[in-house]
């Protein structure tokens, strides 16, 4: 074999993206689960602290999150690699295109929604996981950083909170058509095709991709709306 | 009919290439799309110009030779069907149509609309057969049982034709729903089975060289797919050449 059969050839560099993308998922629900308590308000701000704390010190949550930071950065240097292979291999370009006779808008643009994710995922970081780990930090009653107030101000009280709602929302959107193909897409990837269970799959994928970044973007919106 | 043709001319593999436009009129809705060229060529050499060279053998819809993007699709607009059985009446009077080669870094320009395809030649080579004793003493096929839903499947694989329209579809210039039927064809019979494991990695290995792109699952090479490959065929090569790389031991 010229290439590393599972690291270098086209079908491997599908599987790495498949399995980073399902478990960049999981992350998903995860992260959606300790978010919905921001909408408890300042009532449990202590809880959501002391969940944060809990994220960022717990040894096993530790080691889970270093296996997250590869997988996003693997799985976006991979997307990369494969977008440039795929653009090579079309080195003069159709005059006329009508690629929606044929396949979904989401299924065509994974790079470009992929990269609108990675910017926002950029700021997003930058906005709390930084100042989080290494920032000045208010503390709540109880001694513990207050990540619940640097999250209200950023979306309630900042003079530019509306436009931090605003493009949260735009990357949840992303993050949803992303989704509508991904997460179907990564079992095709891995080989799961069977008449009985692919269509479940698609379902549930579609419900995932609707469901989870909706109420990711529902925090934001709420307490922008309730401030 | 009256009709306006963009037709992509290009004078061999190294020209840069051009759109050109040609009226045609008094076109029969019955003729095929190829019957339609053959009048505007007709006329083209009537009047001392280089005729449009394509590709096509059988006109009966199951070599896969006839080729062209057809108004942004392979084949036409039609589904299920190749250039040869795309019909003018496909078509309405005064449409203008766009016709363009497939346009692939694997499959380069020879001439105007005709590609060359070797590229699925060598992937075939590469793997895409079985190792059967032809020396006098052959098995009969029947000897060996195959279940009716296996055969089936390996059939409904090996109706593919070639004609490429899958990597003309795919915005990869991907050929794994190809390489996936060819891989499928064998390795759902007990004759395929002996050499499964190779052939997948060897046919996977020649698609990369050849310098097609990668699969997105968008699904436009089923959608094109004239004699209807599924998807799940790429699904099972992805199954094969895991377990294949995952056992080998290189």
């Amino acid at each position: 074999m010229a290439k590393s059969a599972l690291l270098g050839s086209s079908l491997a560099k599908k599987y790495w993206m498949a399995l980073t993308g399902l478990f960049l998922s999981i992350f998903l629900v995860v992260h959606l689960a300790g978010n919905l308590v921001l909408l408890g308000g300042q009532a449990m701000a202590e809880d959501f602290n002391a969940y944060a704390e809990f994220m960022t010190t717990f040894p096993l949550i530790k080691i889970a999150s270093y296996l997250l930071y590869a997988s996003i950065l693997f799985h976006a240097i991979d997307g990369i690699l494969l977008t440039i292979q795929n653009r090579k291999a079309r080195p003069v370009k159709y005059h006329y295109e009508n690629p929606s006779a044929n396949s979904g808008w989401a299924s065509r643009n994974m790079a470009f929604l992929g990269t609108v994710m990675l910017l926002f995922i950029v700021g997003h970081m930058a906005t709390f996981w930084w100042r989080m780990k290494f920032g000045e930090m208010p503390i709540d009653a109880v001694g513990q950083k207050d990540l619940y107030t640097v999250v209200a101000t950023y979306f309630t009280t900042a003079s530019t909170a509306w436009l931090h709602v605003l493009l949260y929302v735009v990357a949840m959107i992303a993050i949803g058509f992303h989704l509508w193909h991904g997460f179907q897409s990564a079992f095709q990837t891995m080989g799961v095709n069977h008449p009985k269970y692919t269509p479940v799959i698609k379902k549930v994928g579609y419900v995932f991709s609707v469901v989870i970044p909706a109420l990711f973007a529902v925090i934001p919106i709420y307490m922008f709306i309730t401030q | 009919m009256n009709l306006t043709l963009k037709v992509w001319r290009q004078n061999g593999p190294d020209d840069k290439g051009h759109m050109e436009i040609y009226p045609v009129k008094d076109i029969n809705p019955d003729m095929s799309f190829l019957e339609m060229m053959d009048v505007l060529n007709e006329e083209l050499i009537s009047e001392g110009k280089d005729p449009i060279a394509f590709d096509h053998d059988c006109r009966e819809g199951i070599c896969g030779m006839c080729s062209m993007f057809i108004n942004g699709e392979p084949h036409g607009p039609e589904r299920r069907t190749t250039t040869c059985q795309l019909h003018m009446r496909s078509f309405k009077d005064g449409d203008t149509i766009v016709v363009e080669p497939w346009r692939s870094a694997a499959f380069p320009v020879i001439k105007d609309l005709a590609v060359d395809r070797a590229a699925f030649d060598r992937i075939q080579q590469a793997g895409g057969y079985v190792s059967v004793n032809t020396s006098g003493n052959t098995i009969d096929a029947n000897a060996i049982p195959v279940p009716k839903q296996n055969a089936d499947k390996a059939f409904n694989a090996a109706t593919c034709i070639g004609c490429g329209a899958c990597v003309a579809a795919c915005k990869n210039s991907s050929a794994m729903l190809f390489v996936s039927a060819k891989v499928s064809q064998y390795a759902l019979l007990p004759q395929g089975k002996v050499e499964a494991k190779e052939r997948v990695r060897k046919m996977v290995n020649q698609m990369d060289l050849e310098g097609f792109g990668n699969c997105t699952n968008t699904g436009a090479c089923e959608a094109e797919c004239p004699v209807g490959i599924s998807l799940e065929n790429i699904a099972r090569m992805n199954r094969e050449y895991l377990s294949a790389s995952l056992s080998s031991a290189e």
